[in-house]
């Protein structure tokens, strides 16, 4: 198939950029699209030209490298990873718009790459259970519902890609920040620390620079892992009660 | 920053806020709504101005209709911060959105329903509330003493097709943003539960069509009824 792909360059986080037109031929349908974008840049390199820039990494969809705002929808048409989306997605002389995610949190590196260390910060601030030393505990020791532990393990399947940001009109990351509450939170070797976890991570969510949420879904419809809404009313649940019950003044 | 000021300059604290504010002035319009059905009982607007005149010199409800300015101004004020704080969080747009496939467009246009439902406020409360407190009104007496006949003055509002015309335009604003509003606040509240969240939602839909309808429907009753 024949195609035309508008693409957004930008040099670097300070160049204002803009979209450049690429025409790409004999583009098979069961490519990725980034199998695609590979061809387009083996074109540009040979040419001589800079190649398009995109994150990329284990193209098997669970690594949340990939991203791209294709056709006015993070990850594209299908609800799944950049990596994961095929090419008969597409119809042959379709134009597609290709975008970096677009939040003041997540800066443009350069064309589509923008930097997502706001996550791991949001990560670093409390999305973890600290470990001392000792001996593994027995696998049964602890005792978890199963319905328990297949909630948390959803909620854990976030691959942190940052769709969520991408796709909320408020560039809002709290249906990141609640899946990564909730895993812990549900579990009980993470409820130890979940009052501290639940006002750190908020903290650094907003100290980012982060929307706030309207509830309008779109974050939950666009997830390439289909986290739920249900995620961000217990990080609520989970704020509130460790604002009113922590010891933190 | 002391722990209150830091939750309250949060997003989830001031989405607390907005929630909070929001279900109280959804309670405020139930009460609105079933005292003005008075309006259409056929007593020649006896009923209706005793109820006024209890609505604006009863203590308790002196109390609660403090409770609503607040919640009006609050929910307005956080509104704008957030807001504010939403458009610097995507300082570039997307050349191509479609935001159509994965959410309301109510849900996306909270901002400027509200707006739209404020300043319909401001000219409700210029027509009437103002009229009731400060106004040269007409008095009627009946049996229980003097009374201020409001009635009369809401008649002859409603004489008026363009004011019938506005009121029920807003009134279709707010449907929809009660529409999302109503569910969304018990969301951020943290109650979202698998037996209670279908219901929630259904008599959120239900109560954005049917208490704007009736509201609605009282100036269209007396344009009607001015007529004859």
């Amino acid at each position: 198939m024949n195609l035309t792909l508008k693409v957004w360059r930008q040099k670097n986080s300070s160049d204002k950029g803009g979209f450049v037109n690429y025409n790409i031929a004999d583009i098979s349908e069961d490519m990725s699209f980034l199998e695609m974008l590979d061809v387009l840049n083996e074109e540009l390199s040979e040419k001589g030209e800079d190649p398009v820039h995109f994150d990329h990494d284990c193209r098997e969809g669970i690594c949340g490298m990939c991203s791209l705002h294709i056709n006015g929808k993070p990850h594209g048409p299908q609800q799944t990873t950049t990596c994961q989306l095929h090419m008969r997605s597409f119809k042959d002389g379709d134009t597609i718009t290709i975008e970096p995610w677009r939040a003041a949190a997540f800066p443009v590196v350069k064309d589509l790459v923008v930097d997502r260390g706001a996550f791991d910060r949001i990560i670093q601030a409390g999305g973890y259970v600290s470990v001392n030393t000792g001996g593994v505990p027995d696998a049964n020791e602890i005792p978890i519902p199963k319905k328990i532990a297949d909630e948390a393990f959803d909620a854990a399947t976030c691959i942190g890609c940052g769709a969520c940001v991408a796709a909320c009109k408020n560039a809002s990351a709290m249906l990141f920040t609640s899946a990564k509450i909730s895993q812990l939170a549900m579990l009980p070797q993470g409820k130890v620390e979940r009052k501290e976890r639940a006002e750190k991570m908020i903290a650094q969510m907003d100290e980012e620079g982060f929307g706030a949420c309207t509830n309008t879904g779109a974050c939950s419809i666009e997830c390439p892992k289909g986290i739920s809404l249900t995620n961000i009313a217990r990080m609520n649940r989970e704020y509130f009660s460790a604002i009113v019950s922590s010891e933190n003044v | 920053m002391s722990w209150v000021t830091k939750t309250f300059s949060s997003t989830l604290g001031r989405k607390l806020l907005m929630a909070l504010t929001g279900l109280f002035l959804i309670l405020f319009l139930i009460g609105h709504v079933s005292g003005n059905m008075l309006l259409f009982k056929d007593d020649g607007g006896q009923a209706f101005n005793e109820y006024a005149k209890f609505m604006t010199t009863n203590p308790a409800v002196k109390i609660l209709s403090y409770l609503t300015y607040i919640s009006i101004i609050g929910h307005v004020i956080f509104a704008i911060m957030l807001s504010v704080r939403n458009k610097k969080a995507r300082p570039v747009n997307y050349a191509e959105a479609k935001s159509g496939t994965n959410s309301s467009w109510n849900s996306r246009n909270m901002g400027i329903l509200g707006t739209i439902v404020l300043i319909f406020i401001v000219v409700h409360l210029q027509n009437f509330w103002a009229q009731m407190h400060w106004g040269a009104i007409p008095t009627v007496t009946y049996e229980s003493g003097e009374y201020k006949d409001l009635y009369a003055v809401v008649n002859l509002a409603f004489s008026n097709i363009g004011l019938v015309a506005l009121y029920v335009v807003a009134m279709a604003f707010l449907a929809f943003h009660l529409n999302h509003g109503f569910a969304s606040a018990f969301q951020t509240l943290g109650l979202n539960h698998k037996k209670y969240t279908p219901a929630i939602q259904f008599i959120g839909s239900a109560f954005s069509i049917i208490v704007p309808a009736m509201f609605a429907s009282m100036p269209i009753f007396i344009y009607f009824s001015s007529l004859n």
